[in-house]
């Protein structure tokens, strides 16, 4: 085991791939001379040179496209978006191209292509650049979604992403670049479409993914002091969904709260409480609740900001909810 | 690693299946394919393979066991793996979560708390008893009556905990002794799936109906030799009806087939070794059954007199319930309304009650000629989840030939 951070995690598994494969290349705004805006592709420039590392003008629609069709003739492009706020540019590229290339072939061309780069709100970064994109792109056939929330993760899921051939959009949380974790030495894959029960629980399943498993471990763990056992799995693969240990958990617990970052109309939870209603209906001894950044713009103001965000107090009120104790 | 063994749905229709019998000891060596357990479910009994390799860890449930589909009936795994982990998850351990102190709520402006009501009614003058899916599942996999329990969730919803205070109910809903001799038998699968489809179907006594057409001529001419000798020897004054001689062949009938003579009693039929014989008897403003007990064991002239006298009193209103309940077949006879046929209705828990019409004189055809007869036409109602057609026509042929041929009554 290494201690790396997020941001080094995914580093790696960058420079693993690109020396793995030479049709691996990444593209995006400052990621070659300036080493990417958080630092991602340090020392990548250098070691494979301006035909793998390729910097871009401001212009996401363009090389978003330009990735699309290098995955098409066998390239396997990784396309850095400065954040997924800049993406919304990029849209069109990602969901009527990328998506739909393998079906619309009828399997003639795929597009083995990884869109990366940060989401979710970081620090009083306001209103345009402080949103959760994950529920956007689950919603589209054709796409796989990846929300690494440790770093081992981040490397494991990002190797998998690469090798995988269709499209993946692989989002990342900037607030989690300097989380430092273990990350496993050598060769480390971690599939596409499996959760991972982060602590093991009895009473409560809390169902979160990237930053919110931090928000989910920490409210466990004073759960635990009050006696109360919380199971915290991270879903890691938002599409394709792993069922199977949600509704393993939940029927041992037969309560579930889902946490997540971004808003609550259509988003990630509302797929896994349809999920565990229809699946899990008898197993459950309450509502499904959940936790989830509040229903505005992300406001500026510090204690604002705060204040609409997911935190361990609002997920422990939660839990005592669904345990019918303590409110 | 170890692997639950569950109950699988092993017919179309499965929704529980009866372990009958484990073909595996704890310990024994399982591979896959091999059979764990046998099954009986709702068409037959089926085997249960192992889905993983290893030796059998754990038997759950016990042989004779009734299992949902999806329940954990075992482990196999390796020897000496915890599995507590698997097993944790077994309904039978199924609890509540543990205590916890009581802390200060946290602040939560996005979420309205519901305030914990005090145990309130659960259920609201003609409203609903509302409780939580898993605890709707656990009150019906122990017994419970949800009516009764208190729940302590917002609007007074019962959830998991407020079972762990509840003490089963179905014990005491049939609690009433039963004197006499029988034998419970409980739902086999097959019988639960008849009983659940047909009562689907028609109404909650699933009943069909069977009619046939005796040859009177013989009991005629018996009643007429009996009551004419009743007429010149010391029993003047006792005439023998021909409901006495038909209750009688009728105790006599079921004794021969105890299958009809029976009450459904929702989770098994109990199979009643005497015959007491319900008839019913027209009062002022409606009717009752006083009930003729061990009617199989009674001569005609004590039937007929039993029947006399019990008829008597209904009449008067005074009989005691013990008189007019515990009966384990009816007979209903409307033959001296000049009805020919009719249908009774079942006169539950009894399984089975037989409608006696009026003897008709008529034109027969007996060894090639129309000759003048008399004929009794027999209907018989049958539950269908206690009865199934074969076997109440097999009680009413063997009726029929009684009646036809009056001596085998006695025989």
């Amino acid at each position: 085991m290494a201690l790396l951070t997020y941001r080094d995690a995914l580093n790696a598994a960058l420079r693993e791939e690109m020396a793995l494969d030479d049709r691996v290349f990444l593209m995006g705004e400052e990621v070659a001379e300036y080493d990417g805006a958080y630092k991602v592709s340090r020392g990548l420039l250098k070691e494979f040179g301006p035909l793998r590392v390729v910097d871009t003008p401001i212009a996401e629609l363009g090389f978003a496209g330009i990735g699309v069709g290098a995955a098409m003739v066998g390239l396997r492009p990784v396309i850095e978006f400065m954040t997924w706020n800049f993406a919304l540019l990029a849209i069109d590229q990602v969901v009527n191209s990328a998506a739909k290339m393998r079906y619309m072939s009828g399997g003639q061309v795929g597009c083995p292509i990884v869109f990366r780069g940060p989401g979710g709100a970081a620090l009083q970064l306001a209103a345009q650049h402080s949103q959760s994109f994950e529920s956007w792109y689950a919603h589209i056939p054709g796409l796989k979604v990846l929300t690494p929330g440790t770093p081992a993760d981040a490397k494991g899921l990002l190797k998998s992403a690469i090798r995988d051939d269709d499209p993946v959009v692989f989002i990342e949380g900037e607030m989690l670049y300097n989380v430092k974790g273990e990350v496993p030495e050598g060769e480390h894959l971690v599939p596409i479409g499996k959760a991972e029960v982060k602590r093991a629980g009895s009473d409560v399943t809390l169902v979160c993914h990237s930053k919110t498993v931090t928000v989910a471990l920490k409210a466990a763990e004073q759960l635990a002091d009050e006696g109360i056992s919380a199971e915290v799995v991270d879903l890691r693969t938002i599409r394709p969904l792993d069922t199977e240990t949600v509704l393993n958990s939940v029927g041992r617990t037969h309560r579930c709260v889902v946490v997540e970052e971004g808003w609550a109309f259509a988003g990630v939870g509302a797929q896994i409480v349809d999920v565990v209603q229809l699946h899990a209906f008898d197993e459950l001894d309450a509502p499904v609740l959940r936790v989830t950044g509040a229903d505005v713009p992300m406001p500026y103001n510090k204690h604002l900001e705060r204040a609409a965000k997911a935190d361990p107090a609002k997920v422990i009120a939660a839990v005592k909810r669904v345990l019918y104790t303590g409110i | 690693m170890a692997s639950k063994v569950l109950m699988e749905a092993l017919s179309p229709t499965m929704e529980e299946g009866r372990l009958v019998e484990w073909k595996k000891k704890e310990g024994d060596p399982v591979r896959i394919g091999d059979v764990i357990a046998e099954v009986e479910t709702d068409k037959a009994v089926m085997e249960l393979v192992a889905r993983a390799e290893g030796v059998l860890l754990k038997q759950l449930v016990p042989a004779g066991a009734t299992v949902a589909v999806a329940k954990l009936v075992g482990i196999v795994g390796q020897p000496g793996e915890d599995i507590s982990a698997l097993t944790g998850g077994a309904p039978a351990q199924a609890s509540a979560s543990k205590p916890v102190p009581a802390v200060a709520p946290a602040p939560l402006p996005s979420s309205p708390a519901a305030p914990l009501t005090t145990a309130p009614p659960p259920t609201a003058p003609g409203g609903r008893t509302k409780a939580s899916p898993l605890a709707k599942k656990v009150a019906r996999e122990r017994g419970l009556d949800l009516g009764a329990i208190a729940g302590s969730g917002p609007e007074g919803r019962i959830v998991l905990r407020d079972l762990d205070k509840a003490t089963p109910a179905t014990a005491a809903a049939s609690a009433a002794p039963v004197a006499g001799s029988f034998n419970d038998v409980p739902l086999t699968q097959i019988r639960k799936t008849i009983a659940k489809r047909l009562a689907l179907s028609i109404g909650p006594i699933p009943t069909f109906y069977l009619t046939t057409e005796v040859d009177m001529d013989r009991t005629w001419e018996a009643r007429e030799a009996l009551n004419s000798a009743g007429q010149r020897g010391s029993e003047a004054g006792t005439k023998i009806s021909f409901n006495d001689i038909v209750m009688k062949a009728t105790a006599a009938a079921l004794k021969a087939h105890p299958a009809c003579n029976a009450w459904w009693q929702d989770d098994r039929i109990r199979y009643w070794n005497d015959v007491h014989l319900s008839v019913a008897v027209a009062v002022e403003d409606g009717l009752i059954t006083p009930v003729v007990r061990n009617a199989d064991r009674k001569s005609l002239r004590e039937i007929s007199a039993e029947v006399k006298e019990l008829a008597g009193r209904a009449k008067e209103r005074r009989l005691k319930p013990e008189e007019y309940t515990g009966g384990t077949f009816s007979v209903s006879n409307l033959g001296m309304f000049d009805i020919d046929q009719f249908t009774a209705i079942i006169n539950p828990p009894e399984a089975g009650i037989l409608a006696v019409g009026s003897i008709v004189e008529q034109a027969v055809v007996k060894q090639g000629a129309v000759v003048p007869g008399r004929r009794l036409r027999l209907t018989m109602s049958c539950d269908h989840r206690v009865i199934d057609g074969a076997t109440g026509a097999a009680f009413l042929r063997t009726l029929k030939g009684m009646l036809e041929n009056p001596l085998a009554i006695v025989y």
